[in-house]
């Protein structure tokens, strides 16, 4: 495997440094990084968010010594495997519509008796100071991986979470004007040089929710999709986005619901 | 009878849905907009009054193909353009190679960045401008050569100026910023961005 990532390399570095010599170049350059990806793939270093991920939620903790084996992520108690591509979905317990991570907030809260401000403790990880979400997330999105995306709007406050997403989708704001419309809601555009997906067309949005989380070669950590959302604002020039936010679960909602029927294929690997 | 009743009541549910359509989509508009200022908290330079709206902002939250009527756009258009501040000196051109380093800059009013610092215009995130800068985006058009096209005569020049202090008094909903009317950029880093598209030496008109 890891015989293969290197002649990728090389082969993006290559195409990285004639991008210059011709427009076509571009799409090339495009063409190596998606091989680069394909290669980075089945040794995508996301795997060690996965089995950290795992232990965690296995290991006994919190003031109950409790573990998360019996977290109800939708599909019944303890139950994983495909849970994540259901999510966002009301749960009653809680009287809320929830994503996967509010939902990580609710169980160690209340299986393993953790107060609110320690289970919403760095919800993104920075190098030595590492993400228990980060980890759970990894693990749980993994056991989804090829299935379809089935996010039903079965609830009025599921189908109200939905609307509200859309509108925030489109909420303009900020001292730049920016919403998440003006940079996702045309087919074929980019800043700079990165492909910006258009979320309001089925392939693109569908292409774009279903690789995240995703490891961030750029960074060299495992990004959720809360993170995603938070990050998009902060380039928007709006205030912070709290984490597992109401307006995050409704946005997230929205993006989940329109990837309906795709397979689910993360944690990804991204530049 | 139980399947009749049902679909009695689902025929009336779905018109009162019609009926209310636009109705309920209000009530989602001014919803979301509450929801997002709970949501949101302050981060340095970033402070919740980024989520109040200002006129056009509320009016151009729209799909694209839910924008107002024409008659409305160009009423807003002159509601923007009755705002344009022009330089009292009544300069319009400063120097294009400080012009080249603002449309470079990405920085600026986001929470992470210094706010002592000045802003960038990052033109090339969205415009092609100098063709040796080839890492530019497309959601603006290419303005390779706008000067050249365009001529510089005092009419073009306010125009330009015009177009980048708030782009919103000449396309209403556009997706430019408002770099003047917001205060991203001030009067003399404008001038430098104007020289950059007018100026017959600027790179952009070779």
């Amino acid at each position: 495997m890891k015989v293969r990532t290197w002649p990728a390399l090389a082969a993006l570095a290559l195409a990285c440094a004639c991008t210059g010599a011709m427009a076509q170049s571009g799409a090339d350059t495009i063409k190596k990084i998606e091989e680069y990806r394909q290669a980075l793939a089945s040794g995508n270093p996301a795997e060690l968010w996965e089995a950290r991920g795992e232990d965690l939620w296995k290991k006994k903790a919190g003031p109950k010594g409790a573990s998360l084996e019996t977290c109800d992520l939708g599909k019944g108690p303890g139950r994983v495997s495909g849970a994540y591509a259901e999510l966002p979905k009301f749960f009653a317990d809680a009287g809320q519509v929830m994503d996967l991570e509010a939902r990580l907030v609710h169980c160690r809260m209340n299986i393993q008796g953790l107060s609110q401000a320690e289970a919403r403790a760095r919800p993104f990880g920075n190098g030595n100071q590492r993400s228990d979400n980060e980890a759970l997330v990894a693990f749980i999105t993994a056991e989804s991986r090829g299935v379809k995306m089935n996010v039903a709007l079965d609830h009025p406050k599921l189908r109200e979470s939905y609307e509200l997403g859309k509108k925030m989708f489109y909420f303009r704001g900020g001292p730049h004007d920016f919403s998440c419309a003006t940079c996702h809601s045309e087919t074929g555009k980019r800043i700079r040089l990165q492909d910006l997906p258009n979320l309001t067309e089925t392939k693109d949005a569908q292409r774009a929710y279903t690789t995240w989380p995703a490891y961030r070669v750029s960074q060299g950590e495992l990004r959720t999709f809360q993170w995603r959302l938070f990050d998009c604002f902060r380039q928007q020039r709006f205030p912070a986005l709290e984490f597992t936010s109401e307006a995050s679960i409704a946005l997230t909602t929205f993006l989940a619901r329109n990837a309906n029927g795709a397979e689910f294929n993360a944690p990804a690997i991204k530049r | 009878m139980k399947i009749i009743s049902r679909t009695l009541m689902g025929a009336g549910a779905l018109a009162t849905i019609a009926g209310c359509a636009s109705m309920s989509d209000a009530r989602y508009v001014q919803q979301a907009a509450e929801v997002l200022r709970a949501s949101f908290k302050e981060s340095g330079q970033a402070t919740l009054d980024r989520l109040t709206q200002d006129q056009p902002q509320a009016v151009c939250s729209v799909e694209l193909d839910k924008k107002p009527p024409v008659a409305e756009l160009e009423r807003m258009e002159k509601a923007q353009q009755a705002l344009l501040k022009y330089p009292a000196d009544g300069k319009l051109l400063g120097d294009w190679r400080e012009g080249e380093k603002i449309a470079q800059s990405g920085v600026g009013k986001q929470f992470s960045d210094n706010p002592t610092s000045p802003a960038g215009g990052n033109c090339y995130a969205c415009h092609q401008m100098s063709p040796a800068e080839i890492s530019f985006g497309t959601i603006g058009p290419p303005l390779l050569g706008y000067g050249k096209l365009r001529g510089n005569s005092e009419a073009m020049q306010r125009y330009t100026y015009g177009k980048i202090y708030n782009p919103q008094a000449f396309t209403a909903c556009s997706n430019m910023p408002r770099f003047g009317h917001n205060g991203i950029l001030t009067e003399q880093q404008i001038k430098h961005v104007t020289a950059l598209l007018l100026d017959p030496d600027s790179p952009v008109n070779k």
